[in-house]
């Protein structure tokens, strides 16, 4: 997928205008984990809501595998079964009586045989890891956690090639955060999808992702691996968002004379580098 | 899409009808849409134009702001010209089958067309010019000798400020549920009436579900706030006239003359 100069204003000649994405250009590759960060009101939502074409760009192309999705023939009902987008709170969205007809909502409006809108709806639970046992229940009544699964199912059930998750962890508690964000890259794997996860948390991201594009007032601000974004850390406080807190660590600890990695991202990279610094005689 | 409904929104701007007290504007609504019904005569309609062009002038909002709150009343407005313009018997104009059009139906759709037209612009200047707060300030202040014969003022102006907030709130909302269907394939365009009613089913549910939890997290926050009603309560911006206010009631009085005089005595 390519992004070409994708500009986007709000309520534009009110008084709320706002000019939400400035010449955005990225470029997409198949099978990335990426990360997008950003402040509260920053164009994260914005940008990926042009992804899958709900939102559509005042000026600027997007490209999805090499058409231009902003043809006049193009079926952009196609293009949102392909790069399915898990909203913000996507429990909220849940209606059905049961958890399985919920996950079927989305492949029965692809106009599927009904075996196959079955069988990819138990797919997909199955690869949300929700229980079995929990399929018939109605999806009011379970937990938060488990109503999210149910919810990014229903978006799975599709059999996106990319999907777009908005803030996923967002109100989950910390043991419910690290089981979401390990079943998303677990799906990844199994399902070989690209895998575009939104936050402003960067200990969330900084695990799992294998490139992070910061976005700051409506552009690209640093676009990398995590260790090339997050050696800028002085840059990313400025605009008020911060590194992990293991970046500050190892910094701190650099200072302090012991030759460790200042570019460690995860906590397992930056405990075998203080290990090595420490054991050198 | 959603986005558009302008009905009950504040827009902010600095201006003078932005600045003017609650009471006066509800006053002076109260007065404009009863003269939107007294005037008969091109004298009348003129006058009725040129306050509600001042009005919106004055109040610095847009006016494509103000013309996109007409879309909502669309249809209303269609159907009861088309009643008037068949169903008013008078002189025929033209006449097809059991259907005829008579010079007295077309005056009369024509004006009560217009009526409702600035009906709607003249009421969302208020609304649009007024914070929710203010607006229910006022309506509640106004109101008040009413309390002595049992009536609930205060309730009645908490529950319309609280609907007034929720507007926009459910608007939002709306539009989300309804982006997150669309993402999973849902299609709330195309289809017959009984079809498009069923699409709505995964549009309705979460948005009831939601507003309800919103209804039960705002009695809790005021519950916590140890929120009892109105009796005792006290306000940290009393409403106070201004010399404006006393200017604006003159205008008001002026042009409702006005409008009376221009019914008597121009035929």
């Amino acid at each position: 997928m390519i992004l070409d100069k994708v500009n986007y204003t709000y309520s534009r000649d009110t008084a709320y205008e706002k000019h939400a994405l400035k010449d955005v250009s990225l470029k997409i590759e198949d099978g990335q984990f990426i990360g997008i960060i950003g402040h509260t009101g920053s164009g994260k939502s914005t940008l990926i809501q042009h992804l899958n074409g709900l939102m559509r760009a005042d000026s600027g192309t997007i490209f999805f595998n090499g058409e231009n999705i902003y043809d006049k023939d193009y079926d952009i009902r196609a293009l949102r079964a392909k790069v399915g987008l898990v909203f913000q709170y996507p429990e909220h969205q849940l209606f059905e009586t049961t958890v399985f007809k919920d996950v079927c909502f989305g492949p029965g409006n692809q106009k599927l045989p009904s075996e196959e809108v079955e069988s990819r709806a138990s797919e997909a639970l199955r690869a949300a890891g929700l229980p079995e046992h929990l399929w018939q229940q109605s999806p009011f009544e379970m937990s938060g956690g488990q109503k999210r699964r149910v919810a990014i199912a229903g978006v799975l059930a599709m059999k996106p090639q990319m999907l777009i998750l908005d803030e996923p962890t967002a109100g989950l508690d910390p043991k419910g955060r690290d089981e979401i964000l390990d079943q998303v890259a677990k799906m990844r794997r199994d399902l070989h999808m690209t895998v575009i996860l939104v936050s402003h948390s960067m200990e969330d991201v900084a695990n799992y992702v294998d490139r992070l594009i910061v976005m700051n007032r409506g552009q690209v601000m640093l676009d990398g691996t995590p260790r090339q974004v997050f050696s800028h850390y002085k840059e990313l406080e400025a605009v008020g968002l911060a590194a992990p807190q293991v970046t500050y660590l190892m910094h701190e600890l650099r200072k302090a004379g012991l030759p460790v990695d200042v570019d460690a991202t995860t906590r397992d990279e930056a405990k075998a580098s203080i290990l090595k610094a420490v054991a050198r005689p | 899409m959603l986005r558009d409904i302008t009905i009950g929104q504040y827009y902010p701007a600095d201006s003078v009808i932005h600045k003017l007290d609650p009471r006066v504007k509800l006053f002076a609504t109260l007065l404009y849409v009863i003269s939107l019904f007294i005037f008969e005569n091109w004298v009348g309609l003129s006058l009725v134009t040129l306050f509600l062009i001042g009005v919106i002038w004055l109040s610095k909002v847009p006016v494509s702001y103000m013309v996109k709150g007409l879309r909502a009343i669309v249809i209303i407005l269609i159907i009861t010209a088309l009643f008037n313009l068949f169903l008013t018997p008078g002189t025929a104009l033209v006449e097809f089958g059991i259907f005829k059009i008579t010079r007295e139906g077309l005056v009369s759709a024509v004006t009560m067309a217009i009526r409702l037209i600035y009906l709607i612009l003249g009421t969302s200047v208020v609304t649009l010019a007024t914070t929710p707060n203010r607006l229910t300030d006022g309506l509640e202040k106004s109101l008040g000798p009413l309390n002595k014969i049992r009536i609930p003022v205060h309730e009645i102006s908490m529950m319309m400020s609280i609907a007034l907030r929720f507007v926009p709130i459910l608007v939002e909302e709306t539009d989300k549920i309804m982006k997150a269907q669309i993402a999973r394939g849902a299609d709330f365009e195309s289809g017959n009436v009984i079809k498009k009613a069923k699409n709505m089913i995964p549009l309705l549910v979460p948005l009831f579900i939601s507003a309800f939890r919103r209804a039960n997290d705002l009695a809790m926050a005021m519950e916590a706030r140890c929120y009892h009603g109105g009796k005792g309560r006290t306000k940290m911006k009393p409403l106070k006239y201004k010399k404006r206010d006393g200017m604006a009631y003159l205008v008001i009085f002026v042009y409702f003359a006005a409008i009376i005089l221009a019914r008597v005595f121009v035929k």
